[in-house]
């Protein structure tokens, strides 16, 4: 049971231990200012950076910092090819073309791109857009928007009592539905979305669908075409890559048709005083100066997990998410209660409970002054906890430098409070 | 942190005083922490400008719960002009130490709420007084 994963590196990496993963990441060293080891369990919110990401930004500004795309001297040519390289490494990291990923800055910003510059266009009234019970705040308030200026309606998958997704009302939900937005992985209790049943459904009925990926790309192998969506959208700073930087993949029909969302420089082709012709997509929905430091280190994070190789990342994560079950269900008869799928082949990385009549907050502290790091709260989730009866969840989540010995620490952790509470 | 949860607090947390609604309050207020969602719901009732009864409601982690418990114990008989004024030392005072920054709003709620129903608008976080 506590046999030590490996991490099948390719021969160039030579075989990399967990220890060597964890030794890639400069804050899992420091410890807590209480000289506890820093047990990270948030990653769901955002991952922690291997050294490599880091230094790619350092190197940036120390080394060739320069504006991209107009430049004719020497340091603004690397920075352009570096970005657009950055650019390549995300599209085949998602088994996408070159032009189909648009730089925005996080899966909300591409959300909203699709959601004015597509949905403005195509969401006319009375049409339905359909979304599931489980969508993250992000991929619920701007369609609500849009329903709002457009006379669309609502519609919503549901979910049973572990977040699982059901399926049987799905062709009577998608007739008339022109728009269709499910996240790939839920970030409050990890339910993996059966997209092979969703996406070739929703198709044949005629809608366009997004996936929101932001806690999908980060997780699993991914290949957009192959899953066939129209539109992918994910964040770097939870897998591996700097903050404010993130992807919209879409096909290249669909962002061809689509007018721009921001306007200004960068986006254009030609500009007059009275109109102006715009750039060809991923450009046209560039407008300004690019997050281009963040790009390009962006780019080497999915160097990084491409290295790793992404069906050793889901195993990983399948492996520790199913002794997490296992060692925390010992807890269950003093009340923990763990929502959520209890099969790790349906879940990823991402454990959702309450403990006794512990309120998350407090069990968050509790595990705080153990070094441990876990969410509570509603996890931008509001509708589904209100309908799941719960106000409040603490919630662990694991990446590629989390191991058993963590979960461990969460176990012990969970003990402490235990004690601290006379439970 | 872990020294904040004493055996008095839990006991607060566990069996709060004065929980429930009033009849007919003659002032209320209530209030939400953002950060967590916690809530709590104070009414009052009032006599000659002075509290002759109150009660709380709400749900929360246990420092807002125990915290606007062990505050609204002391509070009976004061004038609302006073109760305008209370600082955060009145919370303080009670829950004494451990509170970590991040959770200090959640021991400022139900101050903040119940200074909200003697002056009759949102009061300011009596943290950030
Ligand atoms: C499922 C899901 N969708 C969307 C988002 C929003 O991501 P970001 O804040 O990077 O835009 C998150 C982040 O928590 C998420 O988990």
């Amino acid at each position: 049971m506590t046999q030590t994963l490996r991490a099948p590196f390719d021969s160039a990496h030579g075989d990399k231990s967990m220890e060597r993963i964890i030794a890639d990441f400069p804050i899992l060293a420091r410890p807590t200012s209480r000289g506890k080891r820093l047990v990270y369990l948030d990653s769901a919110a955002t991952s922690q950076k291997p050294r490599a990401v880091i230094q790619a930004l350092v190197d940036y500004y120390e080394q060739y910092n320069a504006n991209i795309h107009r430049g004719v001297y020497e340091i603004a040519q690397r920075a352009t090819d570096e970005y657009e390289h950055a650019r390549v490494k995300l599209a085949r990291f998602i088994g996408a073309q070159t032009s189909e990923v648009v730089w925005v800055r996080n899966t909300t910003e591409a959300i909203n791109l699709v959601a004015y510059s597509w949905g403005d266009h195509n969401i006319t009234a009375g049409d339905a857009i359909l979304l599931t019970e489980l969508e993250h705040h992000s991929d619920l308030v701007p369609w609500q928007l849009l329903a709002q200026r457009t006379g669309a309606q609502l519609r919503f998958i549901p979910v049973d009592a572990r977040g699982i997704h059901i399926l049987d009302d799905l062709d009577r939900l998608l007739d008339g539905c022109k728009f269709v937005a499910v996240s790939h992985v839920s970030n409050t209790l990890g339910t993996i979305a059966p997209l092979e049943t969703i996406i070739p459904r929703a198709h044949a009925a005629g809608a366009v669908v997004l996936v929101d990926g932001a806690q999908g790309a980060p997780h699993l192998p991914l290949d957009v075409k192959a899953l066939d969506a129209d539109f992918y959208a994910f964040s770097g700073h939870k897998m591996l890559g700097p903050t404010g930087i993130g992807c919209l993949y879409g096909k290249r029909a669909l962002l061809e048709a689509m007018p721009p969302f921001l306007s200004g420089g960068d986006m254009i082709r030609k500009v007059e005083y009275t109109r102006t012709t715009f750039n060809d997509p991923p450009r046209r929905f560039e407008a300004g100066t690019s997050n281009i430091a963040d790009s390009i280190a962006f780019g080497v994070a999915a160097d990084y997990l491409t290295a790793l190789g992404m069906p050793w990342v889901r195993e990983h994560e399948r492996a520790l998410t199913g002794y997490a079950l296992e060692r925390l269900a010992a807890l269950e008869p003093r009340g923990l209660a763990i929502y959520g799928p209890r099969d790790p082949q349906r879940s990823s990385g991402v454990i959702s409970f309450n403990f006794a009549d512990i309120h998350p907050h407090d069990l968050a502290s509790i595990l705080d002054t153990e070094g441990i790091c876990i969410r509570a709260g509603h996890h931008c989730t509001m509708p589904l906890m209100e309908k799941s009866g719960w106000s409040a969840t603490a919630r662990a989540s694991f990446y590629i430098y989390n191991t058993e010995a963590d979960v461990d620490a969460l176990y012990e952790g969970l003990e402490k409070a235990a004690r601290v509470f006379h439970i | 942190m872990d020294d904040f949860y004493r055996d008095y607090i839990l006991d607060h947390y566990r069996s709060p005083r004065n929980f429930g609604t009033l009849e007919q309050p003659d002032v209320a207020a209530e209030d939400v922490n953002p950060l967590c969602g916690d809530q709590i719901r104070v009414e009052l009732k009032l006599d000659d400008g002075k509290i002759s009864d109150v009660r709380f409601s709400g749900k929360g982690c246990a420092i807002s719960q125990a915290s606007t418990s062990m505050l609204l114990e002391t509070v009976k008989g004061m004038k609302l002009t006073d109760v305008a004024q209370l600082p955060k030392d009145a919370v303080l005072e009670n829950v004494g130490i451990g509170i970590s920054p991040t959770r200090m709003k959640c021991a400022m709620l139900g101050l903040r709420v119940l200074k909200s129903a003697a002056i009759g608008k949102l009061a300011d976080w009596p943290d950030e007084e």
